[in-house]
């Protein structure tokens, strides 16, 4: 009860900034100085050249992790989309490569392939009640191993020149995968933030029982937000499998763990209830300059791995005070 | 004719008989008590009614229409709201998203259904300023009030959208005296427009202050219905330790 005495004036300053967008500017003051310090230790970092990379490395893991948005939000988890994204991206490619069908067809199965994978997620989790860490951990393993199976375990070469183009195509000198994210987000965003569906994902992540309690219907939110979360996922597979010119079985290993933390470090609060796509871009972009910094730097990749974990575990934390100060449980 | 009847309700959860054939009604206008012990299935009973849980036998009619198989949404279309004991408020959300949770206001959008957060907060405010709540602004977070103003907003919730029947649940158990005056006040106010109320409560001086009838309800059955009139609080306690649950039935 010490709270219940503060003054109006600044409770309601509070209550905004405690709604992400306190997080939001943290990212985004962790993000410029992480790219002043990149830029004072590489000469090269501020290029425009080099900028469009980082985006277009960033693409990938940020659709996925528009994605790992709405399913945290929900106070969920989703460990299979890079697995997904590999599936996804192996089934694109044989049914353009392999039997020669036309480039719409490799595209539709793409985000067919990761909507389907994604409903059966959120299956299992409403209709088995098993708990969605343990669904999305076997899906992981499940997905990855069809994409091995599917392709026999080698990269399928040869994708329609339309599909190469959504990958490497650069219309005024923008790659493709940018402005798709970029739309991506904007739908997101409006969706999470300014629909029903947005407001009820957030709710059942903030308190399931009360969202039942008053008409949302929890199971049906469930399996749509893992189905969203799927599709992504396919979405990303496309783009990556487009910039590579192939289906890659071993796509988008361990990219749950990038868009985790890219989630988290954008204010998606890690124990559902709320959730931001602009925060989650932010967050995105951070992973992306860090990963384009240690190139630069010529930090070999094992290292990365290590920074990128490590992101993870301090941005929960944070997470952890900040949730802890900002209301009473 | 009663507003809502329960008729031979029953509901299992594994091998315990939560429910075991609970008859009752609620008349339009009145206040009825549901008493008893801990686990005698007063919640589970409620939240069969309002459609949480799905009866396994039975029957409940509500305004002469069986509600049964229904899911919450539909029932508090038809008219019944409940104040939950835990409130059932998501507390990292603003006052009016609480107050319009599962019943949002939108706006049309080039054909896209957009919340309409401005709308809600101004009745939302309206609202709370009708049930002379005291909270400082519908956009604090829920979470950040205290116990007394939390309750308020699930009370105006409840009453925003001309409810038929308000089932509360505990609503004066965390409560300070003066507060718990406001809310026997507010069942009165209720009953007087009409508004049927479903009272659980453990203190029985406010239940035989407010309410009509008094059923008690022991091991998922009803040992007691009378008029409040017409029994005693020494009667309703024997009834609810089971003392003399013999002559009951």
């Amino acid at each position: 009860m010490t709270s219940a005495s503060t003054p109006a004036a600044s409770a309601s300053w509070r209550a905004r900034f405690a709604g992400g967008a306190a997080l939001r500017l943290e990212s985004l003051v962790v993000l410029a100085v992480l790219c002043a310090a990149m830029a004072l230790l590489s000469n090269v970092f501020l290029s425009v050249s080099n900028i469009l990379n980082i985006l277009l490395a960033t693409s990938v893991f940020g659709v996925l992790a528009i994605g790992m948005t709405f399913v945290i939000s929900s106070a969920g988890i989703d460990l299979s989309v890079g697995s997904i994204l590999a599936l996804s991206g192996v089934v694109g490619a044989m049914l353009t490569s392999n039997l020669g069908l036309p480039w719409w067809i490799g595209v539709l199965g793409c985000l067919a392939m990761g909507a389907f994978t994604g409903a059966l997620n959120g299956f299992l989790i409403t209709e088995g009640a098993i708990p969605p860490f343990i669904v999305t951990l076997g899906m992981l393993g499940v997905a990855r191993g069809f994409a091995l199976v599917l392709s026999n375990g080698v990269s399928i070469y040869g994708l329609p020149a339309a599909i190469v183009w959504l990958g490497q195509g650069r219309p005024f000198g923008v790659p493709v995968p940018v402005i798709i994210l970029l739309l991506t987000a904007l739908v997101a965003h409006v969706l999470l933030a300014h629909t029903r569906f947005g407001v009820y994902t957030q709710v059942v992540g903030d308190n399931e029982g009360a969202a039942r309690a008053m008409g949302v219907r929890v199971e049906r939110m469930k399996v749509l937000i893992y189905t969203l979360s799927g599709l992504l996922s396919g979405l990303a597979g496309l783009l990556f499998a487009a910039r590579i010119n192939s289906g890659e079985p071993t796509a988008g290993l361990n990219y749950e763990l990038t868009a985790i933390t890219a989630a988290i470090l954008g204010g998606t609060n890690l124990f559902g209830g709320r959730g931001s796509v602009a925060g989650t871009l932010i967050g995105a972009l951070i992973m992306g300059v860090l990963q384009n910094g240690l190139n630069l730097m010529a930090v070999r990749p094992f290292y990365q791995q290590i920074a990128i974990g490590a992101v993870l575990i301090l941005a929960v934390w944070l997470d952890r005070i900040n949730s802890r100060e900002g209301w009473r449980r | 004719m009663s507003l809502l009847e329960l008729n031979d309700v029953r509901k299992t959860f594994g091998a315990i008989e939560a429910l075991r054939g609970v008859t009752f009604s609620v008349d339009a206008g009145s206040a009825v008590a549901l008493v008893g012990d801990n686990g005698a299935g007063k919640s589970t009973l409620m939240k069969t009614i309002t459609g949480v849980h799905h009866p396994d036998g039975g029957e409940i009619r509500f305004d002469g229409v069986s509600i049964v198989g229904r899911d919450p949404g539909e029932i508090r279309e038809a008219g019944i709201e409940m104040i939950y004991q835990d409130l059932a408020l998501a507390r990292m959300r603003d006052v009016a998203s609480n107050i319009f949770l599962g019943r949002e206001l939108t706006r049309s959008v080039l054909g896209v259904k957009l919340i309409d957060t401005s709308r809600m907060r101004s009745e939302a405010e309206a609202m709370i300023e009708r049930l002379g709540a005291r909270i400082p602004s519908v956009t604090q977070m829920t979470g950040q009030l205290s116990g007394g103003q939390q309750q308020s907003v699930a009370i105006a919730r409840a009453l925003t959208f001309n409810p038929k029947l308000v089932i509360m649940d505990e609503p004066t158990a965390a409560l300070a005296v003066r507060e718990v005056e406001h809310v026997l006040d507010l069942i009165r106010t209720l009953k007087r427009d009409g508004i049927s109320v479903i009272l659980i409560s453990h203190r029985l001086t406010d239940v035989f202050s407010v309410c009509d009838r008094i059923v008690v309800l022991r091991q998922g059955q009803v040992i007691a219905d009378d008029a409040t009139r017409s029994t005693s609080m020494n009667a309703v306690v024997a009834h609810i330790v089971g003392a003399h649950s013999e002559q009951a039935s």
